[in-house]
Protein backbone atom coordinates (compact mmCIF):
# COMPACT_ATOMS: atom_id res chain seq x y z
CA UNK A 1 0.00 0.00 0.00
CA UNK A 2 1.74 3.32 -1.14
CA UNK A 3 1.92 5.95 1.62
CA UNK A 4 4.01 8.60 0.30
CA UNK A 5 6.08 10.37 2.75
CA UNK A 6 5.95 13.91 1.57
CA UNK A 7 1.98 14.02 2.05
CA UNK A 8 -0.75 14.51 5.33
CA UNK A 9 -3.10 12.67 6.18
CA UNK A 10 -6.84 12.39 7.79
CA UNK A 11 -8.18 9.55 9.27
CA UNK A 12 -11.16 9.09 6.96
CA UNK A 13 -8.40 8.10 4.41
CA UNK A 14 -8.12 11.95 2.52
CA UNK A 15 -4.30 12.93 1.36
CA UNK A 16 -3.40 16.73 1.25
CA UNK A 17 -0.36 18.06 -0.63
CA UNK A 18 0.53 21.63 0.60
CA UNK A 19 1.68 23.78 -2.86
CA UNK A 20 1.82 27.27 -1.75
CA UNK A 21 -1.30 29.44 -0.85
CA UNK A 22 -3.48 26.20 -1.55
CA UNK A 23 -3.79 22.33 -0.82
CA UNK A 24 -4.33 19.67 -2.90
CA UNK A 25 -6.76 17.01 -1.65
CA UNK A 26 -7.37 13.13 -2.68
CA UNK A 27 -8.08 9.88 -1.11
CA UNK A 28 -5.52 7.33 -0.60
CA UNK A 29 -4.77 4.00 -2.23
CA UNK A 30 -5.73 2.14 0.40
CA UNK A 31 -9.06 4.12 0.26
CA UNK A 32 -9.19 3.57 -3.43
CA UNK A 33 -8.25 -0.13 -2.84
CA UNK A 34 -10.83 -0.20 -0.18
CA UNK A 35 -13.97 1.53 -2.34
CA UNK A 36 -13.19 -0.71 -5.90
CA UNK A 37 -13.83 0.52 -9.26
CA UNK A 38 -14.85 4.04 -8.77
CA UNK A 39 -17.44 4.98 -11.68
CA UNK A 40 -18.88 8.43 -10.36
CA UNK A 41 -17.45 11.40 -8.37
CA UNK A 42 -19.72 13.94 -7.10
CA UNK A 43 -17.19 16.86 -6.75
CA UNK A 44 -18.26 19.93 -4.42
CA UNK A 45 -18.51 23.66 -5.87
CA UNK A 46 -15.84 26.22 -6.36
CA UNK A 47 -15.76 29.09 -4.07
CA UNK A 48 -17.83 27.04 -1.55
CA UNK A 49 -16.91 27.07 2.13
CA UNK A 50 -16.73 24.09 4.25
CA UNK A 51 -15.04 22.98 8.06
CA UNK A 52 -12.84 20.49 8.43
CA UNK A 53 -14.53 17.12 8.54
CA UNK A 54 -17.47 18.56 6.64
CA UNK A 55 -18.70 16.13 3.97
CA UNK A 56 -17.84 17.95 0.46
CA UNK A 57 -17.30 15.09 -2.49
CA UNK A 58 -19.32 12.46 -3.21
CA UNK A 59 -17.37 9.28 -4.35
CA UNK A 60 -19.50 6.36 -6.38
CA UNK A 61 -18.04 2.76 -6.59
CA UNK A 62 -19.67 -0.19 -8.32
CA UNK A 63 -20.71 -1.78 -4.94
CA UNK A 64 -21.78 1.83 -2.74
CA UNK A 65 -21.42 5.90 -1.95
CA UNK A 66 -18.45 7.14 0.08
CA UNK A 67 -18.40 10.56 1.38
CA UNK A 68 -15.27 12.41 1.38
CA UNK A 69 -14.55 14.76 4.20
CA UNK A 70 -12.78 18.13 4.00
CA UNK A 71 -8.87 17.22 5.50
CA UNK A 72 -9.19 21.27 6.59
CA UNK A 73 -11.39 24.33 6.60
CA UNK A 74 -10.86 26.37 3.44
CA UNK A 75 -12.39 27.51 0.48
CA UNK A 76 -12.59 25.21 -3.14
CA UNK A 77 -10.57 26.86 -5.56
CA UNK A 78 -10.15 24.11 -8.07
CA UNK A 79 -11.75 20.86 -8.75
CA UNK A 80 -10.62 18.06 -11.32
CA UNK A 81 -12.61 17.91 -13.95
CA UNK A 82 -10.98 15.01 -15.60
CA UNK A 83 -12.59 12.80 -12.91
CA UNK A 84 -16.01 13.49 -14.72
CA UNK A 85 -14.85 11.64 -17.53
CA UNK A 86 -12.90 9.36 -15.98
CA UNK A 87 -13.52 8.42 -12.41
CA UNK A 88 -11.51 5.61 -12.58
CA UNK A 89 -8.03 8.24 -12.59
CA UNK A 90 -8.73 7.69 -8.84
CA UNK A 91 -7.86 4.19 -8.81
CA UNK A 92 -5.31 4.34 -11.06
CA UNK A 93 -3.22 7.00 -10.00
CA UNK A 94 -4.92 8.28 -6.18
CA UNK A 95 -1.57 10.69 -5.17
CA UNK A 96 -1.38 12.17 -9.12
CA UNK A 97 -4.18 12.50 -11.80
CA UNK A 98 -6.58 10.79 -9.06
CA UNK A 99 -6.19 14.58 -6.90
CA UNK A 100 -9.99 15.36 -6.31
CA UNK A 101 -10.24 19.11 -5.01
CA UNK A 102 -7.74 22.26 -4.30
CA UNK A 103 -8.67 24.27 -0.83
CA UNK A 104 -7.40 27.17 0.09
CA UNK A 105 -6.79 29.89 3.01
CA UNK A 106 -6.09 26.70 5.43
CA UNK A 107 -5.29 27.84 8.77
CA UNK A 108 -1.73 26.03 9.53
CA UNK A 109 -3.28 24.29 12.76
CA UNK A 110 -5.63 22.44 10.93
CA UNK A 111 -2.66 20.99 9.07
CA UNK A 112 -0.47 20.38 11.70
CA UNK A 113 -3.24 18.71 13.00
CA UNK A 114 -3.46 15.51 9.86
CA UNK A 115 -1.07 12.62 10.34
CA UNK A 116 2.43 12.24 8.89
CA UNK A 117 3.04 9.12 6.80
CA UNK A 118 4.15 6.74 9.64
CA UNK A 119 0.90 7.39 11.74
CA UNK A 120 -1.43 7.20 8.79
CA UNK A 121 0.92 3.94 7.81
CA UNK A 122 -0.09 2.74 11.38
CA UNK A 123 -3.85 2.72 11.22
CA UNK A 124 -4.24 1.19 7.67
CA UNK A 125 -2.31 -1.65 9.38
CA UNK B 1 -22.78 -12.97 17.00
CA UNK B 2 -21.60 -16.55 15.76
CA UNK B 3 -18.59 -16.73 13.87
CA UNK B 4 -19.18 -16.58 9.83
CA UNK B 5 -19.26 -20.02 8.33
CA UNK B 6 -16.40 -20.58 5.42
CA UNK B 7 -17.23 -22.53 2.34
CA UNK B 8 -14.75 -25.38 1.52
CA UNK B 9 -13.13 -22.90 -0.81
CA UNK B 10 -12.01 -20.39 1.52
CA UNK B 11 -8.41 -22.32 1.60
CA UNK B 12 -8.25 -21.22 -1.82
CA UNK B 13 -9.32 -17.50 -1.49
CA UNK B 14 -6.69 -17.10 1.18
CA UNK B 15 -3.97 -17.70 -1.67
CA UNK B 16 -5.84 -14.82 -3.59
CA UNK B 17 -6.39 -11.17 -2.97
CA UNK B 18 -10.45 -11.73 -2.56
CA UNK B 19 -12.04 -9.41 -0.27
CA UNK B 20 -14.95 -10.31 2.46
CA UNK B 21 -18.42 -9.75 3.54
CA UNK B 22 -20.53 -11.63 6.09
CA UNK B 23 -23.37 -12.75 3.49
CA UNK B 24 -26.39 -14.23 6.22
CA UNK B 25 -23.68 -15.78 8.02
CA UNK B 26 -21.31 -16.80 5.78
CA UNK B 27 -18.45 -15.81 5.11
CA UNK B 28 -17.74 -15.46 1.25
CA UNK B 29 -15.41 -13.61 -1.09
CA UNK B 30 -17.24 -10.15 -2.45
CA UNK B 31 -14.22 -9.66 -4.89
CA UNK B 32 -11.30 -10.75 -6.27
CA UNK B 33 -9.45 -8.53 -8.76
CA UNK B 34 -12.07 -6.08 -9.03
CA UNK B 35 -16.02 -5.93 -9.84
CA UNK B 36 -15.86 -4.26 -13.29
CA UNK B 37 -13.41 -7.00 -14.24
CA UNK B 38 -15.02 -9.99 -12.67
CA UNK B 39 -18.25 -8.83 -14.64
CA UNK B 40 -16.95 -8.23 -18.54
CA UNK B 41 -15.08 -11.66 -17.79
CA UNK B 42 -18.78 -13.42 -17.08
CA UNK B 43 -19.75 -12.19 -20.56
CA UNK B 44 -16.89 -12.15 -22.38
CA UNK B 45 -15.16 -15.76 -21.34
CA UNK B 46 -16.67 -17.43 -18.07
CA UNK B 47 -16.58 -17.09 -13.98
CA UNK B 48 -16.38 -19.23 -11.67
CA UNK B 49 -18.57 -18.50 -8.87
CA UNK B 50 -18.57 -20.45 -5.07
CA UNK B 51 -22.20 -21.05 -4.42
CA UNK B 52 -21.44 -22.90 -1.58
CA UNK B 53 -23.58 -20.80 0.96
CA UNK B 54 -27.26 -22.26 -1.20
CA UNK B 55 -29.46 -24.60 0.27
CA UNK B 56 -30.03 -27.64 -0.91
CA UNK B 57 -33.24 -29.84 0.04
CA UNK B 58 -34.44 -33.08 -1.32
CA UNK B 59 -38.14 -34.00 -1.38
CA UNK B 60 -39.17 -37.58 -2.32
CA UNK B 61 -41.67 -39.82 -1.85
CA UNK B 62 -44.84 -41.46 -3.36
CA UNK B 63 -46.60 -37.88 -3.47
CA UNK B 64 -43.63 -35.96 -3.88
CA UNK B 65 -45.24 -34.12 -6.96
CA UNK B 66 -48.49 -33.70 -5.70
CA UNK B 67 -46.77 -31.96 -2.56
CA UNK B 68 -44.79 -29.65 -4.79
CA UNK B 69 -47.80 -29.10 -6.33
CA UNK B 70 -49.78 -27.70 -3.50
CA UNK B 71 -46.53 -25.97 -1.70
CA UNK B 72 -44.85 -24.50 -4.86
CA UNK B 73 -46.81 -22.11 -7.66
CA UNK B 74 -45.22 -23.23 -10.65
CA UNK B 75 -46.85 -26.48 -12.39
CA UNK B 76 -44.26 -29.11 -11.76
CA UNK B 77 -46.53 -31.98 -14.12
CA UNK B 78 -44.53 -29.54 -16.97
CA UNK B 79 -41.21 -31.59 -15.62
CA UNK B 80 -39.94 -34.12 -17.03
CA UNK B 81 -37.08 -36.57 -15.57
CA UNK B 82 -33.78 -34.47 -15.97
CA UNK B 83 -35.86 -30.94 -16.00
CA UNK B 84 -35.83 -28.03 -14.04
CA UNK B 85 -37.55 -24.68 -13.22
CA UNK B 86 -37.90 -21.94 -11.66
CA UNK B 87 -40.34 -21.72 -9.06
CA UNK B 88 -41.65 -19.61 -6.05
CA UNK B 89 -43.14 -20.86 -2.36
CA UNK B 90 -45.75 -18.45 -1.09
CA UNK B 91 -47.33 -18.16 1.62
CA UNK B 92 -51.14 -18.05 2.12
CA UNK B 93 -51.78 -14.27 1.17
CA UNK B 94 -48.90 -14.81 -2.00
CA UNK B 95 -46.16 -13.33 -0.17
CA UNK B 96 -42.93 -14.77 -1.48
CA UNK B 97 -41.25 -16.97 0.82
CA UNK B 98 -38.25 -17.75 -1.38
CA UNK B 99 -37.81 -18.13 -4.94
CA UNK B 100 -36.23 -22.06 -6.11
CA UNK B 101 -35.19 -24.24 -8.30
CA UNK B 102 -36.42 -27.44 -8.18
CA UNK B 103 -34.59 -30.21 -10.24
CA UNK B 104 -37.06 -33.38 -11.29
CA UNK B 105 -35.41 -36.52 -10.88
CA UNK B 106 -38.18 -39.12 -11.27
CA UNK B 107 -41.70 -38.76 -10.20
CA UNK B 108 -41.15 -39.48 -6.60
CA UNK B 109 -37.43 -37.65 -6.05
CA UNK B 110 -36.78 -33.99 -6.73
CA UNK B 111 -33.85 -31.60 -5.81
CA UNK B 112 -34.47 -27.91 -4.76
CA UNK B 113 -31.74 -25.15 -4.40
CA UNK B 114 -32.86 -22.43 -2.54
CA UNK B 115 -31.46 -19.14 -1.25
CA UNK B 116 -29.02 -18.90 1.61
CA UNK B 117 -31.01 -16.65 4.06
CA UNK B 118 -33.77 -18.40 3.66
CA UNK B 119 -32.38 -21.95 3.92
CA UNK B 120 -33.48 -22.83 7.29
CA UNK B 121 -37.47 -20.77 6.96
CA UNK B 122 -38.15 -23.24 3.75
CA UNK B 123 -37.23 -25.98 5.05
CA UNK B 124 -39.09 -25.53 8.29
CA UNK B 125 -42.17 -24.44 5.71
CA UNK B 126 -41.65 -27.76 3.71
CA UNK B 127 -41.53 -30.05 6.98
CA UNK B 128 -44.65 -28.28 8.61
CA UNK B 129 -46.98 -28.49 5.42
CA UNK B 130 -45.23 -31.89 4.04
CA UNK B 131 -47.63 -33.83 7.10
CA UNK B 132 -50.69 -34.66 5.17
CA UNK B 133 -48.27 -36.12 2.15
CA UNK B 134 -46.48 -39.11 2.17
CA UNK B 135 -43.08 -37.50 0.96
CA UNK B 136 -39.94 -36.73 3.45
CA UNK B 137 -38.21 -33.97 3.31
CA UNK B 138 -34.80 -34.03 4.20
CA UNK B 139 -31.78 -30.76 4.04
CA UNK B 140 -29.33 -31.26 2.54
CA UNK B 141 -27.11 -27.77 2.68
CA UNK B 142 -24.76 -29.17 5.15
CA UNK B 143 -23.46 -31.95 2.99
CA UNK B 144 -23.86 -30.49 -0.18
CA UNK B 145 -21.64 -27.58 -2.27
CA UNK B 146 -22.97 -25.92 -5.20
CA UNK B 147 -20.67 -23.91 -7.99
CA UNK B 148 -21.56 -21.68 -10.90
CA UNK B 149 -19.42 -21.88 -14.32
CA UNK B 150 -20.91 -19.29 -16.49
CA UNK B 151 -20.42 -17.27 -19.33
CA UNK B 152 -20.20 -17.92 -23.31
CA UNK B 153 -16.78 -20.16 -22.65
CA UNK B 154 -18.57 -22.57 -19.83
CA UNK B 155 -19.10 -25.38 -22.09
CA UNK B 156 -15.90 -25.45 -24.16
CA UNK B 157 -13.98 -25.34 -20.62
CA UNK B 158 -16.18 -28.14 -19.56
CA UNK B 159 -15.81 -30.35 -22.33
CA UNK B 160 -11.89 -29.80 -22.38
CA UNK B 161 -11.62 -31.62 -19.07
CA UNK B 162 -13.85 -34.10 -20.24
CA UNK B 163 -17.37 -33.37 -19.01
CA UNK B 164 -18.76 -34.27 -22.35
CA UNK B 165 -22.01 -34.05 -20.82
CA UNK B 166 -21.99 -30.33 -20.84
CA UNK B 167 -23.00 -30.33 -24.42
CA UNK B 168 -26.18 -32.27 -24.35
CA UNK B 169 -27.69 -30.14 -21.60
CA UNK B 170 -30.05 -27.63 -23.18
CA UNK B 171 -31.15 -24.45 -20.99
CA UNK B 172 -33.14 -25.83 -17.75
CA UNK B 173 -31.99 -29.46 -18.18
CA UNK B 174 -29.54 -31.38 -15.67
CA UNK B 175 -27.92 -34.78 -15.59
CA UNK B 176 -25.76 -36.66 -13.40
CA UNK B 177 -22.06 -36.46 -14.44
CA UNK B 178 -18.68 -36.62 -13.30
CA UNK B 179 -15.42 -34.06 -12.99
CA UNK B 180 -12.23 -35.08 -11.96
CA UNK B 181 -13.62 -38.25 -10.58
CA UNK B 182 -16.49 -36.64 -8.33
CA UNK B 183 -19.70 -37.46 -8.52
CA UNK B 184 -22.05 -34.31 -9.36
CA UNK B 185 -25.61 -33.03 -10.75
CA UNK B 186 -24.74 -30.75 -13.80
CA UNK B 187 -27.56 -28.29 -14.81
CA UNK B 188 -27.41 -25.45 -17.23
CA UNK B 189 -28.95 -22.91 -15.35
CA UNK B 190 -27.52 -19.43 -13.93
CA UNK B 191 -28.28 -16.25 -12.35
CA UNK B 192 -25.88 -14.31 -14.51
CA UNK B 193 -28.02 -13.43 -18.21
CA UNK B 194 -25.36 -15.59 -19.45
CA UNK B 195 -24.90 -18.85 -20.69
CA UNK B 196 -23.50 -21.63 -17.92
CA UNK B 197 -23.95 -24.09 -15.55
CA UNK B 198 -24.33 -25.03 -11.81
CA UNK B 199 -22.84 -27.94 -10.33
CA UNK B 200 -23.71 -29.42 -7.44
CA UNK B 201 -21.64 -31.80 -5.09
CA UNK B 202 -20.59 -33.05 -1.99
CA UNK B 203 -18.85 -30.22 0.19
CA UNK B 204 -15.83 -32.72 0.43
CA UNK B 205 -15.04 -32.71 -3.88
CA UNK B 206 -15.83 -28.77 -4.28
CA UNK B 207 -11.96 -27.43 -4.03
CA UNK B 208 -10.88 -30.56 -6.28
CA UNK B 209 -13.81 -29.71 -9.01
CA UNK B 210 -13.04 -26.20 -8.46
CA UNK B 211 -9.16 -26.60 -9.05
CA UNK B 212 -10.08 -28.76 -11.92
CA UNK B 213 -11.95 -26.34 -13.63
CA UNK B 214 -9.60 -23.14 -13.34
CA UNK B 215 -6.78 -25.48 -14.41
CA UNK B 216 -9.37 -26.65 -17.79
CA UNK B 217 -6.77 -26.86 -20.86
CA UNK B 218 -9.58 -24.95 -23.17
CA UNK B 219 -7.84 -21.81 -24.27
CA UNK B 220 -9.93 -19.18 -22.28
CA UNK B 221 -9.59 -19.72 -18.85
CA UNK B 222 -12.53 -19.25 -16.04
CA UNK B 223 -11.77 -16.58 -12.89
CA UNK B 224 -12.77 -16.42 -9.99
CA UNK B 225 -15.85 -14.19 -9.37
CA UNK B 226 -17.05 -12.57 -6.51
CA UNK B 227 -19.97 -11.49 -4.78
CA UNK B 228 -20.45 -7.98 -5.98
CA UNK B 229 -20.07 -8.93 -10.17
CA UNK B 230 -22.67 -11.65 -8.85
CA UNK B 231 -25.00 -8.90 -8.00
CA UNK B 232 -24.28 -6.77 -11.07
CA UNK B 233 -25.12 -9.18 -13.66
CA UNK B 234 -27.99 -10.26 -12.03
CA UNK B 235 -29.20 -6.47 -12.19
CA UNK B 236 -28.55 -6.03 -15.81
CA UNK B 237 -30.44 -9.30 -16.20
CA UNK B 238 -33.52 -8.30 -14.19
CA UNK B 239 -33.11 -11.14 -12.12
CA UNK B 240 -34.87 -10.51 -8.46
CA UNK B 241 -32.61 -10.80 -5.50
CA UNK B 242 -34.52 -12.38 -2.77
CA UNK B 243 -34.41 -9.89 0.67
CA UNK B 244 -33.88 -6.86 -1.91
CA UNK B 245 -36.66 -7.18 -4.95
CA UNK B 246 -39.07 -9.63 -3.54
CA UNK B 247 -39.81 -10.86 -0.36
CA UNK B 248 -43.32 -11.53 2.14
CA UNK B 249 -44.90 -8.41 1.63
CA UNK B 250 -44.29 -8.38 -1.67
CA UNK B 251 -46.12 -10.85 -4.43
CA UNK B 252 -45.24 -12.93 -7.70
CA UNK B 253 -47.13 -10.48 -10.10
CA UNK B 254 -46.14 -7.30 -8.48
CA UNK B 255 -42.42 -8.65 -9.01
CA UNK B 256 -43.44 -9.36 -12.52
CA UNK B 257 -43.03 -13.05 -11.82
CA UNK B 258 -46.99 -14.33 -12.49
CA UNK B 259 -45.10 -16.47 -15.22
CA UNK B 260 -44.35 -18.92 -12.55
CA UNK B 261 -47.89 -18.85 -11.58
CA UNK B 262 -50.11 -21.91 -12.37
CA UNK B 263 -53.57 -20.26 -11.49
CA UNK B 264 -55.23 -22.98 -12.64
CA UNK B 265 -53.69 -26.04 -11.06
CA UNK B 266 -55.21 -27.70 -8.15
CA UNK B 267 -55.25 -25.95 -4.80
CA UNK B 268 -51.79 -24.77 -3.73
CA UNK B 269 -50.13 -22.59 -0.69
CA UNK B 270 -51.50 -18.78 -2.18
CA UNK B 271 -53.26 -19.25 -5.05
CA UNK B 272 -56.17 -17.83 -3.29
CA UNK B 273 -55.15 -14.83 -2.58
CA UNK B 274 -53.23 -14.54 -5.79
CA UNK B 275 -56.41 -15.47 -8.07
CA UNK B 276 -58.08 -12.42 -5.79
CA UNK B 277 -55.25 -9.83 -7.12
CA UNK B 278 -55.21 -11.03 -10.37
CA UNK B 279 -59.06 -10.28 -10.37
CA UNK B 280 -58.53 -6.95 -8.66
CA UNK B 281 -54.94 -5.96 -10.36
CA UNK B 282 -52.01 -4.66 -8.64
CA UNK B 283 -51.12 -1.43 -6.95
CA UNK B 284 -47.84 -1.33 -7.96
CA UNK B 285 -44.76 -3.20 -9.98
CA UNK B 286 -41.30 -4.28 -10.43
CA UNK B 287 -39.95 -1.98 -13.48
CA UNK B 288 -36.33 -1.02 -14.94
CA UNK B 289 -34.59 2.45 -14.61
CA UNK B 290 -32.06 4.15 -16.14
CA UNK B 291 -30.38 7.45 -15.35
CA UNK B 292 -30.46 10.02 -17.66
CA UNK B 293 -28.64 12.40 -14.99
CA UNK B 294 -25.42 11.81 -13.08
CA UNK B 295 -25.81 9.43 -9.94
CA UNK B 296 -26.59 5.53 -9.23
CA UNK B 297 -30.04 4.56 -7.64
CA UNK B 298 -29.42 2.26 -4.64
CA UNK B 299 -31.51 0.41 -3.00
CA UNK B 300 -34.00 2.11 -0.91
CA UNK B 301 -33.48 5.73 -2.91
CA UNK B 302 -37.21 7.57 -3.95
CA UNK B 303 -38.89 7.22 -7.22
CA UNK B 304 -40.64 10.14 -7.88
CA UNK B 305 -43.17 11.97 -10.27
CA UNK B 306 -42.11 15.35 -10.01
CA UNK B 307 -42.52 15.97 -6.20
CA UNK B 308 -44.77 13.04 -5.71
CA UNK B 309 -43.00 9.55 -4.35
CA UNK B 310 -44.33 6.85 -6.74
CA UNK B 311 -41.95 3.96 -5.29
CA UNK B 312 -38.91 3.12 -4.20
CA UNK B 313 -35.78 1.43 -5.62
CA UNK B 314 -34.99 -2.16 -4.28
CA UNK B 315 -31.42 -2.67 -6.15
CA UNK B 316 -29.15 -0.05 -8.27
CA UNK B 317 -25.84 -0.09 -9.64
CA UNK B 318 -23.22 1.27 -12.42
CA UNK B 319 -23.89 -1.30 -14.74
CA UNK B 320 -20.45 -2.26 -16.63
CA UNK B 321 -21.83 -3.63 -19.74
CA UNK B 322 -23.52 -1.17 -20.79
CA UNK B 323 -21.95 1.81 -19.17
CA UNK B 324 -24.75 3.34 -17.54
CA UNK B 325 -26.19 3.63 -13.92
CA UNK B 326 -29.56 1.39 -13.70
CA UNK B 327 -31.56 0.51 -10.87
CA UNK B 328 -35.00 -1.56 -10.29
CA UNK B 329 -37.71 -0.88 -8.22
CA UNK B 330 -41.47 -0.80 -7.02
CA UNK B 331 -43.84 1.89 -8.77
CA UNK B 332 -47.26 2.84 -8.45
CA UNK B 333 -49.37 1.11 -11.31
CA UNK B 334 -50.07 4.03 -13.26
CA UNK B 335 -46.81 5.54 -13.35
CA UNK B 336 -45.12 2.46 -14.59
CA UNK B 337 -45.11 2.87 -18.27
CA UNK B 338 -41.84 2.22 -20.59
CA UNK B 339 -40.54 5.69 -21.38
CA UNK B 340 -41.88 7.35 -18.45
CA UNK B 341 -39.56 9.90 -17.21
CA UNK B 342 -38.98 9.90 -13.57
CA UNK B 343 -36.58 11.07 -10.88
CA UNK B 344 -34.42 9.68 -8.67
CA UNK B 345 -33.75 10.93 -5.32
CA UNK B 346 -29.86 10.60 -4.67
CA UNK B 347 -28.26 12.29 -1.40
CA UNK B 348 -31.80 15.04 -1.44
CA UNK B 349 -31.45 15.53 -5.04
CA UNK B 350 -34.00 14.60 -7.57
CA UNK B 351 -31.91 12.98 -10.73
CA UNK B 352 -33.56 12.43 -13.91
CA UNK B 353 -34.03 8.90 -14.52
CA UNK B 354 -36.63 7.23 -17.63
CA UNK B 355 -38.15 3.40 -16.93
CA UNK B 356 -37.13 1.66 -19.74
CA UNK B 357 -38.19 -2.14 -20.94
CA UNK B 358 -36.81 -5.15 -19.18
CA UNK B 359 -33.80 -6.23 -19.33
CA UNK B 360 -31.28 -4.09 -19.20
CA UNK B 361 -28.73 -6.40 -20.82
CA UNK B 362 -30.13 -7.81 -23.96
CA UNK B 363 -27.38 -9.60 -25.02
CA UNK B 364 -26.35 -13.22 -23.75
CA UNK B 365 -29.21 -15.41 -22.85
CA UNK B 366 -31.78 -13.08 -23.25
CA UNK B 367 -30.68 -13.17 -27.09
CA UNK B 368 -30.00 -16.76 -27.25
CA UNK B 369 -33.47 -17.66 -25.99
CA UNK B 370 -34.83 -15.01 -28.55
CA UNK B 371 -33.69 -16.56 -31.80
CA UNK B 372 -34.86 -19.80 -30.29
CA UNK B 373 -37.95 -18.52 -30.30
CA UNK B 374 -37.72 -17.14 -33.63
Amino acid sequence: MSVPTDLKYAKSHEWLRKTGEEAEVGITDYAQKEMGDIVFVELPEIEKVFQKGQECAVIESVKAASDIYAPVSGKITAVNDALEANPELINSDPYGKGWIFKISQSSQDDINELMGPDAYSEIIE
Amino acid sequence: MTEAIKTPLYKIYQESSAKFVDFHGWLMPVQYTGIIEEHLAVRNTAGLFDLCHMGEIEVAGKQATEYLQYVLTNDALKLTNGKAQYSLICNNSGGIIDDIIIYRFSEHKYFIVVNASNCEKDYNWFQTNAKSFDVTVKNFSKEMGLIALQGPESENILLAIGCSDAAQLRYFEFTESSIAGCKIMLARVGYTGEDGFELCCSLSDCEKIWKTLIASPHSVKAVPIGLGARDTLRIEAKYSLYGNDIDESTTPMEAGLDWTLALNKADFIGKHSLIKQKQNGISRILVCIEMQEPGIPRQHCLIKNNDKVIGEITSGTHSPTLKKNIGIGYVSRDNAKIGQNVFIEIRGKNRLAQIIGSPFYKGGLYKKRLQIKK
